[in-house]
């Protein structure tokens, strides 16, 4: 399904809309959204979310297309299927809106984000904290004699589980990026 | 063509550009370069007003008695803070206005200039888009664009903020573009797979109903006509909402009146026991549906809209249509001729069978009085004396607002300005000067209650200098009266700051203001005394002294559905539930 018909509100052609659409199950979504890089074009979709009573788990934005003037948005949104309807009918509403995307209904799509995690501590800590990330795949980007500024990506279930593991181990601050996302395959 | 011109010239010339002939504005500080423009020129009228709400407002009544987009000009801070009631109104209305607000110059913005407000700030969750201009080179497409997103898809209200250095800087200014050249452009079609699947739906079902709202007169004169000729040709009953009071004439035979919390019995019963409702323009608003999980339970539901988010934003719907109004009537119309043109007779007449039981309810009857006027007698009264002129009607908002809405009957779409959806008491009387203004010839009566007349009453002020003669017919009871009633109802009849004391001698404050006042209190005079308005040429304010404790019937009360309908007084008491209490 083209964003076009999402942004127009026909929905209805997607498979995943089979689900019964006023049930009251909450679903997790990841929206992309792509708008022109403009003053104040994030405060009207923060606003939208707000104004409305709707919620935002994760957001990221930055410009994707620097001729193009334009930006990406993704957001982690959670609410019942009519919630999440509205959510990407309301944000197609948005004048500076281009494209409105649901990654989590129109097929595959990939999610990473970003995290950096300071963990100080020193001795048998120290070296379990530098085996952990090891495993997770995460890089030290900033070292000093009692700490470490770890670098990780990845799901933001795994950043979760890297972090649960670095609290005993002398967590002391975390900086998250949010969830970017795009949809797998060729379009 | 291109051309070198300051910031404030290229304000007027765009609004000339765009065919604008009528603003309403109040100037300032920061909109100075921009009246001065407006001196130097004649294409444009600029009518003052008495505070800008009422500028607002005035827009609003032009766009929603002309179909053209109506224009505002405030200066910076408190003049665009003042406009926000209106900016708001329009947004729930879909009444495309455009707002110019001034602003301080780009280089003290942020530093709490005099009278500075962060405008797009302010005014983003009630505009449909604003615009803060930095670049005079940029003015001239942003101005354009503005007229372009106010009237197009569904239509709304815009502000443009523009600093005043803005105003002075020198840029080049261009015509509108030629054609649509614009991305936002929604789609106006509706999808020819469901509409057919509509078209079935009418063809078999055995109790439909039309439900329409203000989307049919957004949607233009063209989207009245074919809406009557699909009303003929299916011989389905047919309501309206208050805001799509005139799309469909009074007069016509399948009109079963206005729906809704104080719409007629047989229209909430037909919607109620319908098999198929067919939503045109409307938005189920909770003024229309009552209790949502009782509402309209055994039907098949279309609903036409040009904005999808309307679609299932309250009410699940079987076949959802995204698309302008007209264009889908046409198409459903093409259908149904094509498929050769099929209704189930039968049914039907026994559906209207019953809508006439309904009928015979009577639902608008009322006990009649010869001493006091009754503010139903009066709405018919002056129905029976105006409803042949070229009459335009506008209100404020409360009791005289669903009277009117009841006993008034409307012929054609764009006749009827009321604040629908923000329910702004203070509305009418604005309104009524911009009707005026697009109208000059028209009978334009504000019907008005004296607590929501009082509330922009400076606006008599505007009427006198241009020379409207907006005609105020206030219902005074004394009393907030829907307030009033709602504490009848739910609060044990403890009337906390429901009534005012102090209210001016309106026929003397008439006389103040330079203008005519009349005093009606007998309702034998009622007559004479409505001529006499009409026949005044120039603004007056009628005080017609009405029945103090009349409440507005039929009624819906809040938490109950369609079928639970209060008739009168005997029935309405402990009506309204634990539940329905919390709703307004």
């Amino acid at each position: 399904m083209n964003a076009l018909q999402i942004k127009k509100g026909s929905t209805k052609h997607s498979a995943y809309n089979l689900r019964p659409q006023f049930s009251d199950v909450q679903e997790t979504h990841t929206l992309a959204v792509l708008v022109d890089n403009e003053a104040g074009v994030l405060a009207r979709v923060i606003g939208l979310f707000s104004g409305r009573g709707y919620n935002i788990d994760s957001l990221t934005v930055a410009e994707v297309d620097h001729t193009g003037h334009l930006s990406r948005i993704t957001v982690v949104t959670r609410g019942t299927p009519q919630v999440i309807e509205q959510i990407k009918a309301q944000l197609g509403r948005i004048i500076p809106v281009h494209e409105v995307h649901d990654l989590t209904t129109e097929g595959p799509s990939v999610e990473r984000e970003l995290a950096l995690l300071k963990v100080s501590g020193d001795g048998d800590k120290r070296v379990e904290a530098l085996r952990l990330a090891d495993i997770f795949r995460a890089n030290v980007v900033d070292s000093t004699l009692s700490s470490f500024v770890f670098e990780i990506t990845g799901t933001p279930e795994k950043i979760d589980a890297f972090a649960d593991l670095m609290r005993p181990l002398g967590l002391v601050e975390m900086a998250r990026t949010g969830v970017a996302a795009l949809a797998r395959g060729i379009a | 063509m291109t051309r070198q011109m300051t910031g404030a010239k290229m304000v007027v010339q765009a609004l000339r550009d765009q065919g604008v002939d009528t603003v309403f504005g109040y100037p300032g500080g920061a909109v100075l370069p921009i009246y001065d423009e407006i001196f130097q020129q004649n294409d444009i009228r600029h009518i003052l007003v008495r505070h800008e709400q009422g500028a607002v407002h005035a827009a609003e009544g032009y766009a929603r008695s002309t179909g053209k987009p109506g224009v505002a000009l405030v200066t910076s801070g408190p003049g665009a803070t003042n406009a926000v009631t209106g900016l708001t109104d329009a947004l729930l209305d879909s009444i495309p206005i455009v707002v110019l607000s001034g602003q301080v110059p780009t280089f003290m913005i942020g530093t709490d200039g005099f009278q500075e407000a962060d405008t797009v700030g302010i005014t983003r969750p009630c505009t449909k888009h604003n615009w803060l201009v930095k670049d005079t080179n940029a003015l001239p497409g942003i101005l354009h664009q503005a007229f372009h997103v106010a009237k197009t898809g569904r239509p709304g209200p815009v502000l443009i903020d523009i600093p005043k250095d803005v105003q002075f800087a020198s840029g080049t200014y261009a015509a509108p573009p030629k054609g649509s050249t614009y991305r936002y452009n929604p789609q106006v079609k509706g999808d020819m797979e469901e509409i057919t699947e509509l078209v079935a739906a009418l063809e078999t079902a055995k109790r439909p109903v039309f439900y329409t709202g203000g989307g049919v007169i957004n949607s233009g004169p063209a989207a009245s006509q074919l809406l009557r000729e699909l009303v003929e040709a299916t011989g389905a009953p047919i309501t309206s909402t208050l805001m799509g009071l005139g799309a469909y004439p009074a007069s016509g035979k399948n009109w079963l009146g206005m729906l809704g919390m104080h719409g007629l019995y047989e229209a909430n019963m037909a919607m109620h026991d319908c098999d198929l409702m067919i939503n045109i323009g409307a938005r189920f608003d909770d003024r229309i549906t009552g209790r949502i999980d009782a509402f309209s339970p055994n039907s098949k539901k279309a609903h036409i809209d040009i904005d999808p988010s309307s679609i299932n934003k309250v009410i699940p719907v079987d076949i959802p249509i995204v698309g302008d109004v007209a264009h889908v009537l046409e198409d459903i119309l093409k259908v149904w001729k094509a498929r050769g043109r099929k209704t189930n007779r039968e049914a039907l007449s026994k559906w209207w069978a019953k809508i006439e039981e309904w009928k015979k309810v009577d639902c608008l009857s009322y006990k009649r009085s010869e001493g006091t006027i009754k503010p139903q007698y009066a709405m018919e009264r002056l129905e029976a004396l105006t409803k042949d002129r070229d009459r335009y009607i506008t209100t404020e908002v409360g009791q005289h607002q669903m009277w009117a809405a009841q006993y008034l009957g409307f012929e054609a779409p764009n006749r009827w300005m009321t604040s629908g959806g923000l329910g702004t008491m203070g509305y009418g009387f604005p309104a009524s000067i911009g009707v005026q203004m697009a109208h000059p010839d028209a009978l334009v009566i504000n019907v008005a209650g004296e607590a929501s007349w009082l509330m922009n009453m400076q606006e008599m002020g505007t009427a006198v200098q241009f020379r409207l003669p907006v005609k105020q017919f206030i219902l005074n009871n004394e009393r907030l009266g829907m307030v009033r009633q709602w504490q009848e109802l739910l609060h044990g009849e403890r009337y906390s700051h429901s009534w005012s004391e102090a209210l001016p001698d309106f026929v003397k404050l008439a006389e103040a203001f330079g203008a005519k006042g009349i005093l009606c209190k007998d309702p034998a005079d009622l007559d004479d005394a409505i001529m006499e308005m009409i026949n005044h040429d120039g603004p007056v304010i009628f005080d017609c002294l009405v029945e103090k404790h009349e409440n507005c019937f039929p009624m819906i009360p809040s938490g109950e559905p369609h079928n639970k309908m209060l008739l009168g007084d005997a029935s309405t008491k402990d009506a309204i539930k634990e539940g329905g209490a919390v709703l307004v």
